[in-house]
């Protein structure tokens, strides 16, 4: 078999996978899945390494400390996981491969800026909004949680706003 | 009641519950590798009305995670209220929480999720989105005690819309799916006159793919 890196799943089966598997985190664990409170867990454990008392001192960054490391918490795992189920996708899809993805013209420099960028503007709403496209949108959204489906529409909100101001790095 | 069960349990701790979490992590970044979701140009595509994959994987999950808890909470399988009370309702940091993600989706091309599925692949403006998401949390969490009060603003405790509609849970997920249907419908119609359009642009230049 001829593997295309082009060829993705049909999105209603995937979306009914998608939706088994955020169906079984509920059914086992109680809760959702989710990303970014991992990753805000990464980078206190980081600042904790070197300025513990600070870490301390700040109220969200005390409050993932209470079993001691920042990283001793359920999601972490669960990110680690989506590391290792991203990979296997990728490896067995021919689309593991060493790159940096933007429009042919646009300088990779500037492409590497808007995605840091965007990342750090993503951490903030993430914070604020306690959770992400996959805590809040997806997570919350399954179990009509007003907040979420809030979340959802400004989601498409901020996106479809935005849009045209960064098109150009696709071309 | 069977679910929620108390062996996988995310406040467990426990090496039974850790390993549940890498294995359920494992199958959510598999499916959103599949979905397409580690390449940033399918996932932007959403907000240029080329490809709508995004909404229909999104959207189809929501409805059959809905209707699968639901049912078992309807069944007396699932304790519901045991898994909603984790999903209180903040609603102004949530809305500006929902802008400001989706902003950050179309510049950087990716949501918190998939940059970690595009960095697995090899992508290094995902593994840049990763950084810049623990970057911007960081920042934020040092930033929060000067806007605590809008952080906590909006704050309605657990509110689903089934209850301010005044239906059963399954009664709002059945509706939701009828109405998906009807929203995939007319996806697929934008999706070809975004198309028809740019068709009809490039045909007069120099066409490109």
């Amino acid at each position: 078999m001829t593997r295309d890196p082009d060829r993705f799943w049909n999105p209603y089966l995937a979306g009914v996978a998608l939706g088994l598997v955020l169906l079984a985190t509920y059914l086992l664990t109680g809760k959702g899945l989710g990303a970014s409170g991992a990753s805000f867990r990464l980078g206190v454990a980081t600042l904790q390494a070197v300025a513990p008392a600070h870490v301390a001192a700040v109220p969200l960054m005390a409050a993932t400390t209470e079993d001691g490391s920042p990283l001793r918490y359920w999601l972490v795992f669960q990110v680690l996981g989506v590391v290792l189920g991203g990979f296997l996708g990728a490896l067995t899809s021919g689309r593991l491969r060493g790159e940096t993805l933007k429009g042919p013209t646009f300088p990779a420099r500037a492409r590497w800026a808007l995605a840091l960028g965007g990342g750090a503007v993503m951490g903030v709403g993430a914070q604020l909004a306690r959770g992400c496209a996959s805590g809040q949108a997806l997570s919350g959204g399954a179990l009509m949680s007003a907040g979420a489906w809030a979340f959802f529409l400004a989601f498409f909100g901020g996106g479809y706003a935005l849009a045209a101001l960064v098109r150009r790095q696709w071309t | 009641m069977i679910f929620p069960t108390e062996l996988f349990a995310q406040d467990a701790l426990t090496p039974a519950s850790l390993l549940g979490a890498v294995a359920l992590g494992a199958a959510f970044g598999f499916v959103l590798e599949r979905s397409g979701f580690g390449r940033a140009q399918k996932l932007v595509a959403q907000f240029y009305l080329t490809d709508m994959t995004v909404f229909r994987v999104m959207f189809t999950a929501v409805v059959t995670a809905a209707l699968g808890t639901s049912l078992l909470a309807a069944v007396g399988l699932l304790d519901l209220k045991a898994v909603t009370v984790n999903y209180p309702t903040f609603l102004w940091p949530m809305i500006a929480g929902g802008l400001l993600v989706g902003a950050g989706f179309v510049i950087s091309g990716y949501c918190p999720g998939t940059s970690v599925v595009a960095a697995a692949s090899g992508k290094l403006d995902g593994l840049l989105t990763v950084a810049g998401v623990v970057i911007g949390a960081v920042a934020y969490a040092e930033l929060q005690p000067a806007v605590a009060a809008f952080h906590d603003s909006g704050k309605l405790g657990g509110v689903f819309l089934y209850q301010l509609l005044h239906l059963p849970p399954l009664a709002l997920a059945a509706i939701i799916a009828v109405a998906a249907v009807g929203c995939f419908i007319g996806a697929g119609k934008v999706e070809r006159l975004v198309a028809a359009a740019r068709l009809a642009r490039t045909a007069t230049t120099t066409p490109s793919r």
